[in-house]
């Protein structure tokens, strides 16, 4: 992910962002990924080139060290060791050897020590201010490095170096006009005495003769209807460029009031301007993950794309053809991300409507997607109006088309339901593809593409097959069984049984308490068994055959998935504020792999990615992972957010938290400090594992950086994490050794893989108690007709 | 406080008329007025910008540019005559024909030798002013289009004049012109539109700056003739510039109601390489700017909409203090309205005619009163003549009107001021001497006229059924010549004070007509003033708010009146912006003072102890909360009352209810034309 800071080389040829705990250096001309500078343990905080050196970089980072890189080679020159965490660095020519380090509220200049030694302490501290905003961009270096200008909420110092004088000017809070005058960003020019400053309003002052307490003087301009998040002088002085929300760029005829050029349509807002040191190339952070490279004839000539990482509000596909990823992109879009080559593949344009950047409207997003078994449709849900009581949705098949290599719309149903749709999933037969949506309506409604006997046209359209409904219950779930011989439907606490072929309703299942929430149907030798989770803690394995309940267990579930090119069912438990992985089997009650604590949050997403190749790991507990690899998406509130902080896979959410913490004001400024890791023991030994215990570091890196699967929501945090080293599962296996009662538990034909340690006299009173379910449970499926 | 009924009055229909230029004299600290109408006014910068002069107009005299000449104001018109004013005496002096034309503008050198005009025939005619008149000196070549706007080099060796899609400059020493410098036209259809170069500043290190209808300001060489740099102000035209006088500060007016600021700052600090660069924009007015002034403390403006918007510069001003605020000048600073006291008529002054009400009646009691009678327009009087009126005055019984105009001039008759005395429209020859008036007032019974005329002097005419009759003349002993401004007659017909615009305020006995004694002159000018009816104590009002009161009797100030000048009156007080216009006593409470400005209504009682810095200004909503006897030790001598805005007069009638007359903005606003349409966002 390309969160994060960035420049652009001397040339233009290297674009370098931060991105968690490394630096990522792009090519501007093939925006590829070239190579990663790694070696800080915590989140890189700033980059600056290095002034005097135009090949190298320096980097700081929340780990207490500013490291030197040569960033072509990717070579690692010199740490110095600060000793507090860093928040930001700033470099200016006329301070040789010296850097300047934002360490709390301070703005401290560091002398580097010059000593041959590849890890050097610098020690020579001297504070240049100690009220500083903790916004980076609030910091800017003056013409020549004579005065560093920098502003704190409604405050703008300039420190002039040689006189050792600061003068400060206030602006009032809000004036008449409503104004927000709160500072945002400062640029300074780079050869005239002029400051340029960013407000919470949208305007945009220039300052001059502000060496004069009284006589000081500055114009105000005024486009941007909200904040704006960075300021950028070209390196000739000759324009200003400027960025916010509206995701335009505007280029400022500098000295000529207010002639303005802009670059609209950008994708998400702007975060981050840098101009390149001969003023050829500009770039462009976007809070939606991407790098635009932009020429300065104001035209784009590269975007740099990361895993968008806004609200996903769909599942997670796959993408039969590609394997990609698929999931919530731009707004209104699709994305299709390789996994495999951790490169964003494009976007598919769902909503085909313009999406205005401004906080607070409503606009179309898409809520669901599916695919067919073969990749050649998809069906899209788009929803608008959630929150309101006019919800307005659109229910799009599309096509795959072998020419564009593309997917194009074939058919827009408008009201395919009377209400929302819950879920939707494409019968898996090779023969005939038929769509089933279930919905809050009651209903369940079977789509097929029908030959038009009337307009007799070359493209066939989807229809409405067959309308199906139960007890005129609210369905919550379906499923296809892998041969497409069997449609599941839940309602409520009843699962229906359905032929596709004669819409015959063959059976009906039901194990109260709860509602179903998850349905699946096992795989290959399992296939006639299903298996149904409720909101009560059950999770009941189904023989078709039998109609009868195989077994059941209670544990809750959030999630339950199905790996497509094995019998294997991955159930995510969610207790006591963390999250369990259970790996079984439908035919045998016991769980082929568990792992305690995957991590704190309730997990909602996951998929199965095929592998390339089948592994052939002999080792007994990993074997379920040959084929495949196991994506998940967690959501983690904010509140639980510092705690998990400082895990590595924090660092690579890197910089799109600190943004949140912007957002939050003060009295969460605090947070921006690191503290002690603590979130998934499992997380934090894979990353403390020497290096030479671990797999390749190109498979590891590629990995880490594809499991950036992140939500954007407002208050909602998601990271998602990858489950599959090979020696995480070591791990694992010796903690499932640890635990012998459960053991023990198994070889007596248990299921429990919930409560792993338990008291004699518990274990008897469960044994009971799980016996008279079975009774009780066998008495019902005997007494249906 | 006591409770009075009130009058609300708004059918008082005052537009005030727009500004057309502005001239500001540095040295006397004083700037001029021009408005639509053709009247001048004068303004004092250091006293709160008190109007201190007003020369009313005339019909079909618009006037397009006025010019300070040392301590002479001349001022120039689309009827194509040089008007000199009188300021001492506020008329006009007199106006030449500078046969060229409708005057585009006019321009007076800073040598105070010359003045140039721009006339529609395109010349530039240079007049050289002489000890009492000036004289037509001879033209600068002649060009093809009428000459808009016209700056003087500060050395006074060349002009710069703006024209149809050019600016020429010319030597004056030859008449011949040096450059031309062609002004880009717009882009798109504005093409075809020619490009008005509205306002020229000739700056003296040789840089010329023009304000054109394609709304740029730019600013040229005037060695090579070439454009420096250009600045995009607004998309409609700028209007006016004024440039400050050490050259360092520029202001542009734009038809948009924005005024645009221009700094001479170096680029880089502590380096003399400095350039032009646009800083800050003040919006104030609602329409077009069309005349505006950088007097270094402060922007003044102009414009459309008819006020005169002084914003201050806060980086210039020394101590920020209430002398320094943002000000806005709606109404004049003098009285439009007077009332028949004792029979319930206003009479209401506009600068043509005048009109007669008789007040409303009502019944019942509350709050708001059910209105009986409506009020009724009597008389609607049109002045003969195409002068407007200076002056008017209805007498306290109501049989009486009296006016005074400013006639059209003759060269070199300073007579020709007529008065018109009427009774139910008996119109009333009035004697020859009375031949010219300042100011009218009637003497509390209505028996005597008094007319305040040249030289500071007061003529006395006694009024009778059969007419008018001049009584004498009073003259002060000594001081200035000055026209008077204020007159105040006493309730028992004993007293006259007057007052001039040299802050001279004498006090005459009409029984033996002579003058009684003089007022110590303060640094401020009288707004207000009036004679105790029962101490007969002359209560002034100043222009910086202080207040005053005079012993009559004993020759000097009252005790009360030493009081506050040693503890000082309250910040709030002194903040106001707009100065006391009337002052009125309590026949019923002889210790109640009242005092009104354009927003509040103010009771002073004089037995009340006086408010200091710490004690609340506006305590009426603590005093209502507080039990009785507490009230007592927690009110002060000031009682505020804002329930009324917009005021143009206030008056105690005899039947102890108030009269207030105001004129809401918003009405005035609504009857503006609509101003330039501007995008805004969100809209």
């Amino acid at each position: 992910s390309l969160n994060g800071k960035y420049k652009v080389q001397r040339h233009g040829l290297f674009v370098l962002c931060t991105s968690g705990d490394s630096v990522k250096v792009y090519s501007t001309r093939t925006e590829e990924w070239l190579h990663s500078l790694q070696g800080h343990t915590n989140q890189v905080t700033g980059i600056a080139l290095n002034p005097a050196n135009h090949l190298q970089v320096y980097s700081c980072s929340a780990d207490g060290t500013v490291k030197l890189w040569d960033f072509i080679d990717g070579i690692l020159i010199k740490t110095f060791i600060i000793g507090y965490p860093l928040f930001a660095i700033y470099v200016s020519e006329k301070h040789e050897g010296i850097v300047f380090l934002h360490i709390g509220f301070q703005l401290v200049a560091v002398h580097l020590p010059k000593s041959a030694e590849q890890e050097v302490e610098a020690k020579e501290l001297s504070a240049v201010s100690s009220h500083i905003s903790p916004n980076p961009s609030c910091t800017a270096f003056g013409r020549e490095g004579q005065y560093i200008a920098f502003a704190r909420n409604l405050q703008l110092n300039v420190y002039f170096f040689r006189k050792q004088k600061t003068y400060s000017f206030s602006l009032k809070a809000t004036d008449k006009k409503g104004a927000k005058n709160a500072f945002t960003c400062i640029a300074c020019h780079p050869t005239d005495d002029c400051i340029a400053t960013g407000h919470e309003d949208g305007k945009i002052r220039l300052w001059r003769n502000f060496i004069h307490k009284k006589e000081y003087t500055y114009s105000t301009q005024h486009w941007h209807h909200n904040a704006v998040n960075t300021l950028c002088f070209t390196p000739e002085g000759t324009n200003l460029l400027s960025g916010g929300i509206e995701s335009v760029l505007v280029q400022w005829q500098y000295g000529t009031g207010n002639r303005k050029e802009f670059l609209p349509r950008l994708g998400g807002s702007i975060l981050h301007v840098s101009a390149s040191s001969d003023g050829q190339l500009f770039c462009t952070s976007h809070s939606d993950n991407k790098i635009t490279v932009i020429e300065s004839s104001f035209k784009v000539c590269g975007v740099i794309q990361g895993l968008v990482k806004d609200a996903v509000l769909t599942d997670l596909m796959i993408d039969p053809r590609s394997k990609a990823l698929v999931l919530n992109g731009k707004p209104g879009h699709l994305q299709f991300y390789s996994l495999l080559r951790d490169k964003h593949l494009y976007n598919l344009d769902i909503v085909q409507q313009e999406y205005i950047y401004e906080a607070g409207l409503d606009q179309f997003e898409v809520v669901k997607a599916a695919f067919d078994i073969k990749g050649y449709w998809l069906a899209t849900v788009e929803e608008r109006g959630q929150k309101s009581s006019d919800l307005e949705f659109f229910l799009k098949l599309w096509s795959y088309d072998e020419r564009t290599q593309s997917f194009v719309l074939n058919t827009t149903i408008t009201a395919a339901h009377t209400d929302r749709i819950i879920s939707m999933c494409f019968s898996s037969s090779e023969e005939t593809t038929m769509l089933v949506t279930i919905a809050e309506d009651g209903q369940f409604k079977a789509w097929c593409q029908g030959v038009d006997a009337d307009t007799q046209q070359d493209q066939n359209f989807w229809s409405c097959d067959f309308v199906g409904s139960y007890h005129n219950l609210k369905p919550t779930n379906c499923s296809f069984s892998a041969d497409s011989s069997l449609l599941a439907v839940s309602f409520q606490e009843v699962i229906t049984i359905w032929s596709p072929d004669t819409w015959e309703l063959l059976t009906t299942l039901c194990q109260p308490p709860g509602v179903i929430r998850d349905l699946c149907f096992g795989r290959l030798s399992c296939s006639k068994y299903l298996i149904s989770t409720t909101t009560r803690n059950l999770l009941c394995c189904w023989n078709l055959l039998t109609c009868a309940l195989e077994w059941s267990t209670s544990v809750e579930v959030s999630k339950l998935q199905s790996d497509p090119l094995s019998e294997n069912v991955a159930a995510f438990s969610y207790q006591s504020k963390h999250t369990d992985l259970f790996v079984f089997k439908p035919n045998e009650p016991r769980p082929l792999f568990t792992h305690k604590n995957v991590c704190s949050e309730k997990i909602h997403r996951a998929v199965f990615v095929p592998r390339e190749e089948p592994l052939n790991n002999c080792d007994e507990s990993s074997q379920w992972l040959n084929r495949s690899q196991l994506y998940f998406l967690t959501q983690n509130m904010l509140v639980i957010d510092d705690s998990v902080a400082v895990t590595p896979f924090y660092l690579l959410l890197g910089k799109h938290r600190q943004q949140q913490q912007k957002l939050n004001t003060p009295s969460h400024q605090a947070a921006d400090r690191p503290q002690q890791p603590q979130g998934s023991v499992t997380i934090t030994e894979l990353l403390h594992t020497p290096a030479h215990v671990l797999p390749p570091a190109s498979v590891l890196c590629s990995m880490f950086v594809s499991s950036l699967l992140i939500s954007n929501t407002g208050e909602m945090e998601s990271s998602e994490q990858e489950m599959n080293s090979e020696k995480e599962e070591e791990d694992s296996e010796g903690e499932m050794e640890a635990c012998d009662s459960q053991q023990e538990l198994r070889a007596q034909g248990s299921v429990d893989e919930v409560t792993p340690k338990l008291s004699k006299a518990q274990e008897r009173e469960l044994k009971r108690v799980r016996k008279t379910d079975f009774s009780w449970m066998a008495g019902l499926i005997d007494s249906k007709p | 406080m006591g409770e009075f009924k009130v009058h609300r009055v708004r059918f008082f229909d005052y537009m005030p008329s727009g500004i057309r230029a502005l001239a500001f004299n540095r040295d006397i600290e004083r700037i001029a007025v021009a408005r639509m109408d053709g009247s001048v006014e004068v303004f004092h910068c250091s006293d709160r910008f008190f109007q201190e002069k007003i020369i009313p107009g005339r019909e079909q005299c618009g006037i397009e540019g006025l010019s300070w000449v040392g301590e002479r104001l001349f001022s120039a018109g689309l009827n194509g005559g040089i008007t000199e004013y009188d300021l001492t005496n506020q008329k006009v002096k007199y106006t030449i024909d500078a046969y060229g034309g409708p005057i585009w503008t006019i321009a007076g050198n800073q040598q105070g030798t010359h003045l140039a005009v721009g006339c529609e025939d395109g010349t530039v005619k240079l007049f050289e002013v002489n000890e009492d008149k000036i004289q037509f000196e001879r033209n600068l070549d002649r060009q093809k289009s009428r000459i808009i706007s016209l700056s003087w080099h500060p050395s006074g060796s060349k002009i710069a004049a703006g024209m149809m899609d050019m600016i020429q400059i010319f030597n004056v020493e030859t008449g011949h012109s040096v450059h031309r410098l062609l002004a880009d036209r717009g882009v798109g259809t504005s093409r075809s539109k020619e490009c008005v170069v509205w306002s020229v500043v000739y700056l003296s290190d040789g840089t010329i700056i023009s304000g054109d209808s394609v709304g740029m300001v730019k600013l040229w060489d005037d060695q090579t003739g070439t454009l420096i740099k250009s600045h995009n102000v607004t998309k409609c035209d700028v209007l006016a510039l004024s440039v400050s006088q050490n050259e360092d500060s520029l202001v542009a007016g734009t038809s948009e109601g924005t005024v645009v600021q221009f700094q001479f700052i170096s680029m880089v600090l502590g380096k003399d390489d400095k350039e032009w660069v646009r800083t800050r924009t003040f919006k104030n007015h609602t329409h077009d700017i069309r005349a505006v002034a950088e007097i270094t403390t402060a922007v003044v403006s102009g414009g459309m909409d008819a006020q005169l918007v002084v914003r201050p510069l806060l980086d210039k001003v020394e101590v920020r203090s209430a002398a320094s605020a943002l000000r806005k000048i709606h109404f004049p600073h003098r009285r439009l309205v007077s009332c028949a006291r004792k029979s319930g008529l206003m009479l209401f002054q506009y600068p043509g005619h005048l009109e007669l009400w008789r007040l409303g009646e009502s019944e019942g009691k509350g709050s708001s009163l059910f209105v009986k009678r409506n009020p009724e327009k009597l008389l609607h009087l049109k002045v003969k003549g195409e002068d407007h009126i200076r002056c008017s005055a209805v007498s306290p019984c109501g049989e009486w009107i009296v006016y005074s105009t400013a006639s059209k001039l003759r060269e070199n008759t300073l007579h020709g001021l007529k008065h018109f005395l009427f009774l139910f429209f008996q119109i009333s020859k009035l004697p020859m001497v009375l031949s010219s008036a300042n100011q009218l007032c009637f003497s509390s019974d209505s028996s005597h006229l008094f007319s305040a005329s040249a030289q500071s002097s007061v003529h006395i005419a006694s009024l009778s059924q059969s007419g008018c009759k001049f009584v004498g003349t009073l003259k002060p002993k000594s001081g200035s010549h000055q026209a008077i401004h204020l007159l105040a007659a006493s309730e028992d017909g004993k007293w006259l004070a007057s007052a001039n615009s040299d802050h001279e305020v004498h006090i005459y006995n009409l029984q033996t007509r002579k003058a009684h004694c003089t007022v110590p002159v303060y640094s401020s000018a009288v707004t207000a003033m009036g004679i105790h009816p029962t101490t007969n104590c002359l209560f002034m009002m100043y222009a910086d708010q202080q207040m005053c009161e005079y012993s009559i009797e004993q020759k000097q100030y009252t005790d009360w009146s030493r009081t506050v000048q040693r503890k000082g009156l309250h910040r709030f007080w002194m903040e106001r912006d707009t100065p006391c216009l009337n002052v009125m006593f309590n026949p019923q409470n002889p210790s109640h003072v009242i005092l009104h400005d354009t927003y509040m209504l103010c009771i002073i009682d004089q037995s009340l102890p006086l408010p200091d810095d710490k004690t609340q200004f506006y305590n009426q909503l603590t005093l209502k909360s507080l039990p009785e006897e507490q009230r007592k030790s927690h009110s002060h001598a000031f009682k505020v009352c804002k329930t009324f805005k917009d005021i143009l007069c206030v008056e105690l009638m005899s039947d102890q209810s108030l009269v207030v007359v105001e004129r809401p903005l918003e009405d005035v606003a609504s009857q503006l034309p609509a101003p330039i349409k501007q995008k805004k966002f969100a809209t």
